[in-house]
């Protein structure tokens, strides 16, 4: 970690060591620790979409059915196979990287549009896959009977055990992303974004970069995933079809498209939008989702929450001057 | 002369290149001599840019052979030719607008530099070691350029003549054998554009060589050890400015057909 990150990371540390002390002793938010585990777990989607899309410039709609193979992985190799959760993880991540791989090198050659609809049209195939291994998948009505995280004779009991697993994974996260995007590989993937051809005369191998950041970026997804379903212990296809997808995106979008923190605080503001504030509006909540991107989009293209800190950064530069 | 000790950093051998039906490169031979500056020119469509992006590797020549120092450069992709030792800038800037001027710069030290995803991702010392090393770089390339002043600001934010010094530098930054200019002066003053004679002069004088499109013929003539003519997509004539100057062909084709 560079010295310009070091501040920002420890503030997060304190915070999120801190939020449980707070949480478990007033009543109203104790249940915040669930949608916080929820909100981390999103976040290391987030973070990873956030490095192809805000950095390399590379959409994706494929995240949520990455997430889902992670997921599904977990769930199969321990429901089926008898595999503890650990190892179950990392085949996982393996077979998650290999479908990436095959995956990102002939969609990555497209751009904009066609890229979108590739990674929508693997998206959608992954999602009937889920749906329709019924032998394997448990189906449309679910995978049960996963077992929670653990690793021998430990295993993870309560929720703010859960708390702080997840969060110290938020954390690496955190620190791989602005590790990779403070370095001579991350201002590649910013060169790639802005001009393909002139990162290529520069010496950039732009193909095989954008391959890696894919790759990287699923596995990702596909670790949230397995943590995802070691703690719900239940999956079904519903969590990882493309409403998922766009939700994903939003929350990189909400937060700012080029910030590592931007699309942390992003996941967090939209897990907590769709699990305490939106509830009331059930079904139209994609309806808000809609519109969040629409107005994102046309207004504030650099993300919602770099104009409300630039906003209040100049108030209080006026107050003190 | 001994032929043996001079290979030509760059020989270009009956290149061709057609786009569709339209011929932009017909059966082009010559070469450029280690250490010199030389010029292309030609009027607009004569297939200048097509012939330096076929060097550069952005596009594939239909047949003929390019060589770089002895080795065939004509079916590897750009990144690899950049690493090789050509670098580049554009005749429309094409810089990362949105990054800084100094993070430019530091773009062009990668094919110089090493660090993987791991070492990246976990900030080995070889790593940070790599990292100081871009930026000493960065800054004494603006410098070389007159940048010095501009390395925080977004680079698309600099007027036009800034941006084309901070191409230049990012060029640079690749410590290049060989060094393509494409229209470096178009769009500048004049006064920009004797300062860029003097910057090419420098560059030649650190040992690089250049291979320059431009249309300003003063700065052609004045600069250049020697001049290649295009014309149509065809080679036209080649020598020194003085001989090109005489050329009755290139003469007819400037200045219209004496009567």
């Amino acid at each position: 970690m560079n010295r310009k990150n070091l501040p920002g990371f420890l503030v997060f540390l304190v915070c999120i060591g801190l939020f449980p002390v707070f949480a478990t002793r007033i009543s109203a938010i104790q249940h915040y620790l669930d949608v916080m585990i929820f909100g981390g777990i999103f976040g290391i989607v987030a973070i990873g979409l956030s490095l192809l899309m805000g950095y390399a410039g590379q959409i994706s709609l494929a995240h949520a059915a990455f997430m889902g193979i992670g997921a599904y992985s977990s769930g199969i190799l321990t429901t089926h196979f008898n595999f503890s959760p650990v190892p179950a993880l990392f085949l996982g991540l393996l077979i998650t990287a290999i479908i990436a791989f095959s995956v990102g090198v002939p969609s990555l050659r497209l751009k904009g549009h066609y890229l979108a609809m590739a990674t929508l049209g693997f998206g959608v195939i992954v999602h009937i896959i889920f749906s329709e291994e019924v032998n394997w998948t448990g189906g449309p009505s679910g995978l049960v009977g996963i077992p929670g995280f653990g690793l021998g004779d430990w295993k993870l009991k309560s929720t703010l055990q859960w708390y702080y697993f997840v969060w110290l994974w938020v954390a690496v996260s955190i620190l791989i992303a602005l590790n990779l995007v403070n370095s001579r590989i991350g201002r590649a993937f910013r060169a790639i974004h802005e001009d393909e051809k002139a990162a290529e005369a520069m010496g950039v191998p732009t193909a095989r970069y954008k391959v890696q950041i894919f790759v990287v970026s699923a596995a990702m997804a596909a670790f949230a995933g397995s943590l995802y379903a070691h703690y719900v212990e239940f999956i079904n296809p519903g969590s990882f079809d493309l409403v998922w997808s766009i939700r994903f995106i939003l929350m990189v979008m909400v937060g700012g498209i080029q910030s590592i923190w931007g699309s942390l605080l992003g996941s967090l503001f939209l897990t907590f939008l769709s699990n305490e504030w939106l509830q009331v509006f059930a079904e139209l909540e994609i309806l808000i989702y809609g519109i969040i991107l629409f107005i994102i989009s046309l207004f504030f293209p650099d993300g919602l929450f770099p104009v409300i800190f630039r906003f209040l950064a100049q108030q209080l530069e006026r107050r003190y001057e | 002369m001994n032929e043996a000790s001079e290979i030509p950093i760059l020989e270009i051998r009956e290149l061709g290149k057609s786009f569709g039906g339209v011929e932009a490169l017909h059966d082009i031979t010559f070469s450029v001599p280690s250490g010199v500056i030389q010029s292309i020119i030609g009027p607009n469509g004569a297939g200048k840019t097509t012939l330096l992006n076929c060097v550069s590797g952005i596009i594939k020549p239909s047949h003929g052979k390019i060589y770089f120092l002895g080795k065939p450069i004509e079916n590897l992709p750009p990144h690899r030719i950049a690493t090789l030792g050509i670098s580049r800038t554009f005749q429309h800037v094409a810089l990362f607008k949105r990054m800084t001027v100094i993070e430019n710069v530091a773009i062009g030290r990668h094919s110089k530099t090493r660090s993987g995803f791991l070492a990246c991702t976990l900030r080995l010392s070889s790593m940070r070691r790599e990292e100081r090393d871009i930026f000493t770089k960065a800054e004494e390339w603006l410098e070389f350029v007159g940048l010095s002043d501009e390395m925080w600001k977004e680079a698309g934010s600099l007027p036009l003549g800034k941006q084309k010094l901070l191409e230049v530098a990012r060029a640079l930054a690749a410590e290049p054998r060989l060094l393509l200019l494409d229209e470096p002066a178009g769009g500048l003053n004049t006064s920009e554009t004797e300062q860029f004679g003097d910057l090419i002069e420098r560059i030649r004088n650190l040992g690089i060589t250049i291979l320059l499109i431009e249309h300003d013929m003063n700065l052609v003539m004045e600069k250049s050890d020697y001049v290649v003519v295009l014309h149509y997509g065809k080679l036209l004539a080649t020598g020194t400015p003085r001989e090109i100057k005489r050329n009755p062909q290139v003469i007819e084709v400037y200045l219209g057909k004496e009567e």
